[in-house]
């Protein structure tokens, strides 16, 4: 382009109605804004919320304290003790998830044998005390008994994919 | 009841009647102006939303409707009102409070001379724009002023930033006025307006073009808005010359920043767009204005004023929706080296244009 162009150009500020003119079609453009609390995205099946304990059909609980989350945590979120139960099973007595530390990286999810601990699609949660974001064995249980139905149905939407 | 309202009136002194009446036609403007600006910054969240593909501003309403967010500029005002105004401790107290006052002062006394119709004026005085330009640069004091007493460094560069750019655009902005005052033979600014009548192509737009384009990218730069807003940019230097302001100090400062916006959008409509003269003068037979009530709205008066302002003040959103902020040296070039050139240049085509009596703006008088 030569210099005369060049000045002309500027001049007559074209460069500037072409942006004016991209923001003036946006204006009228469908907008993307999801009224949050009365519309929703919809979550993938790995979606990665709150953490839940799950069971067996016949209400035994699946975690067998290999403690493979415990070492693969990396935000060292988990607090596992276990101890032999009366029928000779390998059980945790203890079973703590800090959710003031947890990334919700979902190595927990991956590392577990029995696809006992899971995280769930819930992530509207809160705590108003100080202890209230520290899930121990009977919240996280609590937790899967309520949402077993969600949590097996998202696990068996991925299942062909892993 | 009347007649003891019209008897009570009688026994006020001739003098204290006048300064009633006066007290009465600047509440009567300042209140709407208010009103306008606290709607403007909703209508720039709005119009800005909308440029990104945004909703904007939509949750607060009245008495539990939402009413697409038309309640937030009165809950922004209510929270400022309510918040802290601090004071640094190393400010100059007196100045640091005199300055919103000084900068929000010039914004609404401006409006005195602003004829909104033909006869709808606070003060119709003859050096009406000579006013306009002494009042309006009072302003900048109330920004160096702010930047000054703040004792902070960023306020400091903000204000010596904003001081240096409204000097510069001010000398653009006076030539640009300059072949207006020409085109339209009077300082008045009623009697620019009339001589602007007749139709469309006869407002000073078209011959002043180059002035037109240039008054109103100096009218942006000289209120401080983007993309000419390094006075503030928060990027480099948090907020200017307001960094230290708080609460309803803060709020001053903002409503002068948009009520001089409102106040450059009707002075370009003024001078520029034919003020209250109808686009349609010229264009329909003279019937057509004596139908009732068809006729007053197509006739000029002030609902065309109000709509030229609200294009130009759209223009200012457009223009922050879409335009980077200028590089300071950018700026000065700009004013100094380009705006300044050419608005002499086009002073002497306007003077030959009158000299030559060219139709249809100057074969008049």
């Amino acid at each position: 382009m030569t210099a005369f162009a060049r000045f002309l150009k500027s001049l007559f500020l074209l460069e500037l109605f072409k942006g004016l003119s991209v923001t003036g079609r946006y204006f009228f453009a469908r907008k993307f804004t999801l009224q949050y609390p009365e519309e929703k995205t919809p979550l993938s099946p790995r979606f990665r919320g709150l953490h839940a304990l799950r069971r067996y059909p016949n209400g035994e609980e699946r975690c067998i304290a290999c403690k493979l989350c415990e070492a693969i945590c990396p935000a060292l979120a988990i607090t596992i003790e276990a101890e032999e139960r009366a029928d000779g099973t390998r059980r945790t007595t203890r079973y703590d998830i800090d959710l003031t530390k947890c990334i919700f990286c979902g190595f927990c999810e991956e590392s577990c044998p029995v696809d006992s601990i899971v995280e769930t699609h819930i992530f509207e949660y809160h705590g108003e005390e100080r202890g209230d974001l520290y899930m121990t064995k009977d919240r996280l249980l609590a937790v899967g008994d309520k949402y077993e139905a969600q949590i097996a149905a998202a696990r068996k939407q991925d299942a062909p994919y892993r | 009841m009347i007649e003891w309202l019209v008897e009570l009136w009688n026994a006020v002194p001739l003098g204290v009647q006048t300064v009633i009446v006066i007290l009465l036609q600047i509440i009567a403007i300042v209140l709407p102006l208010m009103l306008c600006v606290a709607y403007l910054t909703y209508a720039e969240r709005k119009v800005i939303g909308a440029m990104q593909i945004r909703m904007g501003p939509n949750r607060v309403g009245f008495f539990g409707h939402r009413l697409w967010g038309l309640g937030q500029p009165i809950a922004d005002a209510v929270k400022l009102m309510f918040k802290e105004i601090v004071i640094p401790s190393g400010a100059n107290k007196g100045l640091f409070l005199l300055a919103p006052v000084l900068s929000i002062g010039p914004a609404l006394a401006a409006w005195a001379v602003i004829p909104f119709d033909a006869h709808l004026v606070l003060a119709d005085i003859n050096a009406g724009l000579l006013y306009v330009l002494a009042v309006t640069s009072i302003g900048v004091y109330g920004v160096i002023i702010a930047g000054w007493a703040s004792n902070s460094k960023y306020a400091l560069l903000g204000a010596m930033r904003s001081g240096a750019q409204i000097v510069s655009y001010e000398i653009a902005m006076g030539f640009a006025l300059v072949g207006v005052l020409m085109a339209g033979g009077s300082l008045n600014l009623g009697e620019i307006v009339r001589a602007q009548e007749g139709s469309i192509l006869h407002w000073f737009w078209l011959p002043l073009l180059p002035l037109f384009v240039i008054y109103f990218v100096s009218a942006v730069a000289e209120t401080n808005r983007a993309p000419f807003d390094v006075a503030e940019g928060e990027s480099e230097i948090v907020a200017g010359f307001h960094v230290e302001y708080s609460g309803m100090a803060f709020a001053v400062f903002f409503l002068a920043e948009y009520a001089n916006m409102i106040l450059v959008s009707a002075l370009t409509a003024l001078m520029f767009l034919g003020g209250w003269l109808s686009p349609l003068q010229g264009v329909l037979p003279q019937s057509a204005f004596d139908v009732p009530v068809l006729g007053a709205l197509l006739d000029g008066g002030i609902h065309w004023l109000i709509i030229k302002t609200a294009f130009f003040l759209y223009l200012f959103l457009w223009f922050r929706a879409t335009f980077p902020r200028y590089r300071y040296d950018q700026i000065m070039r700009l004013g100094w080296k380009i705006f300044i050139p050419i608005t002499i240049v086009w002073l002497l085509v306007v003077g030959v244009m009158i000299l030559a009596g060219l139709p249809p703006w100057f074969d008049g008088a």
